[in-house]
């Protein structure tokens, strides 16, 4: 069995990758589009590129059944255990697994709640929702394909918890957004 | 850029400051512990900063430092040659051509951009320090957003001076849910990191803390209804460029109590001379 690379350029790219995170977790609902890699099925490539810059042994990952196939993968490139959904730092699922399994910290330590990269069909089209809260001057307009149907409703249990709570990376082909704990999202 | 990786830190210390970056970004200004490394330089010389410019920078950044607003001051100067050459990038004193710009203790007076990122060197990052010495009690009043006492240091302030007598690392409230320290800039720049359409990070090396405000996002300076905040400047135009809306420093002159006040953005104080502004101690800057 042979596993493909990860990054073409593992600094610099996983460096533009990061700022990109950064931006859309600072302007939730950013979009960014990252370069530099070949994704291994099912990933799809802003997925693997999150993964590689983020990811490695210091950060225990949940893995929804459906990535399985990239599993090996995972593994070898970032080093990273695969643990249970409530003992995670990075989750990574193909469809938004329920947000109450996974660690959504103390009030002394919010920091310590679980980021989950959500692989979605499309950051372009679909359901449409509005972002209001930090980084955004006006509302937003995010739309996905994707979600299940009533995300603003299981959102809003999420964002209540403030300043406790998940974070969310979206993902979609080689694009990328994020929906911090700190947005409130209504549907449009 | 021999011998070293870029930006000097290693991949995995980057990925894991990275790390606490984002969720600093998801909770603003909320402290999140990272692992602070030993860098070249003492801690106090900025290696929060430094460590924060290092993990985000990339080459196509052009680096701004400044401390106490000057570009040629020391901690400055070295700054911006460490990244010079550990990480290659392009390097500028001009507030405009920057878009990540590292600061000691000033923001600059140009108002900042969208696609450009402050990062402050900060010493203590907890606000309630000097008022309560455990950190783990610290901790638990931030965690339950109590914050009676620096209302109650605020409020002796009043009682004793008739005014609230900080001038400088004034406490705000960020996204009106945490007390942070803005670094120790001058209350005068406090007004500029509201609704800043910068993204705002904050490292503090030594007490290995991150904290970040995203852009668009409120910060108060805390005060009373009937004693509400206001910014102290010192009542003089500057001496070299005669702006009026600057932050001064005062500059002693002799020993006979002579005493000019200028500009601190040096930045700032350059383009307006070469625009032609001219202040009562200036001169005319002589044509290129």
């Amino acid at each position: 069995m042979t596993l493909s690379a990860g990054f073409t350029n593992p600094v610099a790219d996983a460096q533009a990758c990061f700022r990109s995170v950064l931006d859309a977790m600072a302007r939730p609902g950013r979009i960014h589009t990252i370069t530099g890699i070949v994704a291994p099925a099912p990933l799809c490539e802003a997925t693997a590129a999150v993964l590689l810059t983020l990811a490695d042994h210091e950060t225990p990952l949940w893995l929804d059944s459906s990535t399985k196939a990239a599993r090996d993968w995972i593994a070898f490139h970032t080093g990273a255990a695969i643990v249970p959904a409530d003992r995670s730092t990075f989750g990574v699922a193909l469809a938004l697994p329920d947000l109450a399994g996974f660690p959504n910290g103390t009030d002394e330590m919010p920091e310590t709640a679980a980021t989950i990269i959500v692989q979605v069909d499309s950051l372009e089209a679909g359901q449409r929702f509005v972002l209001a809260g930090p980084g955004l001057r006006e509302p937003a307009i995010l739309a996905v394909t994707g979600l299940p149907p009533d995300f603003a409703a299981l959102w809003q249990r999420n964002h209540a918890l403030f300043p406790r709570g998940i974070d969310l990376i979206l993902c979609a082909g080689v694009r990328l957004t994020a929906l911090p704990r700190s947005v409130s999202i209504k549907d449009a | 850029m021999k011998g070293y990786n870029f930006a000097y830190l290693d991949e995995q210390t980057k990925r894991m400051i990275r790390r606490a970056l984002l969720k600093a970004v998801a909770i603003p200004g909320h402290q999140v512990p990272f692992g602070s490394r030993e860098m070249p330089l003492p801690y106090g010389w900025g290696t929060g900063g430094i460590q924060v410019t290092a993990s985000i920078l990339g080459a196509a950044d052009v680096l701004k430092v400044i401390d106490q607003g000057a570009d040629d001051t020391t901690n400055a100067v070295s700054i911006r040659r460490f990244f010079a050459r550990t990480a290659g990038v392009a390097t500028t004193t001009a507030t405009a051509e920057a878009t990540v710009i590292q600061t000691r203790h000033r923001i600059p007076e140009k108002q900042l951009r969208e696609d450009q990122i402050i990062v402050y060197q900060v010493p203590q990052p907890e606000p309630l320090f000097r008022l309560e010495s455990s950190r783990i009690e610290t901790k638990r009043m931030q965690g339950l957003a109590d914050y009676g006492l620096m209302h109650v240091k605020l409020y002796e302030d009043v009682a004793r001076f008739g005014q609230i007598s900080i001038s400088y690392d004034y406490p705000v409230m960020v996204n009106e849910r945490y007390l942070m320290s803005p670094s120790p800039i001058p209350a005068f720049d406090n007004p500029k990191m509201d609704m800043m359409p910068a993204l705002q990070l904050f490292g503090a090396g030594r007490e290995k803390r991150i904290y970040a405000i995203p852009p668009w996002t409120r910060v108060r300076s805390l005060d009373f209804d009937d004693h509400p905040f206001r910014t102290i400047n010192a009542p003089h135009p500057c001496g070299l460029c005669g702006a009026t809306d600057s932050y001064l420093d005062e500059v002693v002159t002799d020993d006979r109590g002579g005493r000019l006040f200028v500009c601190s953005d040096t930045d700032h104080c350059a383009e307006r001379r070469a625009a032609g502004h001219v202040g009562t101690d200036g001169f005319q800057e002589a044509a290129e």
